[in-house]
């Protein structure tokens, strides 16, 4: 059985090695995904000045803490980023597997947040301004869920000392998703 | 063409990332301090609102606050995370062209579809379900805060 690396992780036409290439695509995509999403609810809000009122209803409270677990689990991974450059797997599975408790962290306080909202009336069918608040912190709840589980999945691999480059690349994916929030969090809960 | 990676390359990369813990606690913190003002700046802007034309300044709102508390203050915590977390900052120049080409992107989308979404009405055209719509969210607003109601429907027990 061949030992030899695979040329994908070892070849690079830009000067960046593809694999990181590939995740800088992903996020570039994801920028298109999320800011359509973001630019249309800017344009709706500024045009739907009742929606000020629908705003009022959310809680600053938990999405505030909910920033707090996203900001900390995106140090976790760039702490697990720095031991995995070292060549120290073992730490860095320790820190991946912090990060990932971070975003279920962020998933439970949400499930909670939404159940408290759900139960007073406001569903993804009441108006325009819960459609995208559903829309949006649902779309960017999937994208802390396949976070996590890929996180696991790499922490296995960092905890046996396989493929550790694979840390930086989670850990891009993981900073954007943490940037997407920073966004979503004025615009849901502060502005109001 | 293919180049392939040297040891000198992953070197020089490693390098390049050697940023320590402490330096990634230290943005962490800032972050979450920053954090902290978005939240206080809708609090305080009617404040500072007053405040400010006591004295004479008479330019200064309290959504202009809010705006410089809460999105400008995003913006920044946003390139913390880029550039530290992500380490964008010393990333090949090609990856932050391919990002600004993508955020050019929803420029493009706001200034192509924001006249129809944001104006309900033009020279040849007017938007009735949207008048309708804020007119009934306005009312249904008002009439909440009258009687003190926090929800749309009845509550499902």
């Amino acid at each position: 059985m061949s030992t030899a690396r695979p040329i994908a992780t070892t070849r690079s036409a830009t000067g960046i090695p593809t694999g990181k290439l590939a995740v800088w695509w992903v996020v570039a995509s994801e920028i298109v995904i999320f800011g359509g999403l973001l630019v249309s609810y800017i344009m709706h809000r500024l045009g739907h000045p009742e929606w000020a009122g629908y705003a009022a209803h959310t809680d600053w409270r938990i999405g505030t803490v909910n920033t707090c677990v996203l900001l900390t689990s995106s140090l976790f991974a760039v702490l697990g980023h720095h031991a995995a450059e070292k060549g120290d797997g073992k730490t860095a599975a320790k820190w991946l597997v912090g990060t990932a408790i971070g975003g279920m962290m962020f998933i439970g306080i949400k499930a909670y947040e939404w159940s408290v909202e759900i139960h007073h009336g406001f569903t993804i069918t009441t108006n325009g301004f819960w459609s995208f608040y559903y829309t949006a912190a649902g779309l960017h709840a999937l994208h802390v869920i396949a976070g996590a589980v890929i996180i696991l999945i790499i922490a296995a691999g960092a905890w046996a000392g396989r493929e550790l480059h694979r840390v930086e690349l989670i850990g891009i994916y993981w900073h954007f998703v943490d940037v997407v929030w920073i966004f979503l969090f004025p615009l849901l809960y502060i502005a109001k | 063409m293919d180049t392939p990676l040297t040891k000198t390359d992953i070197e020089e990369e490693q390098h390049h990332h050697g940023h320590g813990p402490r330096h990634y606690v230290n943005i962490w913190f800032w972050l979450l301090v920053l954090l902290a003002v978005s939240v206080i700046g809708p609090f305080v802007g009617p404040s500072i609102e007053s405040a400010s034309k006591s004295v004479g300044i008479v330019f200064i709102e309290a959504w202009m606050v809010t705006l410089l508390t809460a999105f400008g203050i995003a913006i920044y915590k946003a390139y913390l995370v880029a550039a530290n977390f992500m380490h964008l900052n010393i990333e090949k120049r090609y990856v932050t062209y391919m990002l600004l080409t993508m955020l050019i992107f929803m420029l493009l989308l706001f200034a192509g579809v924001s006249p129809d979404v944001m104006k309900h009405e033009g020279v040849q055209w007017r938007n009735v379900a949207a008048e309708v719509e804020v007119q009934r969210g306005l009312e249904e607003t008002e009439e909440a805060e009258e009687t003190g109601r926090d929800h749309p429907v009845e509550p499902v027990y």
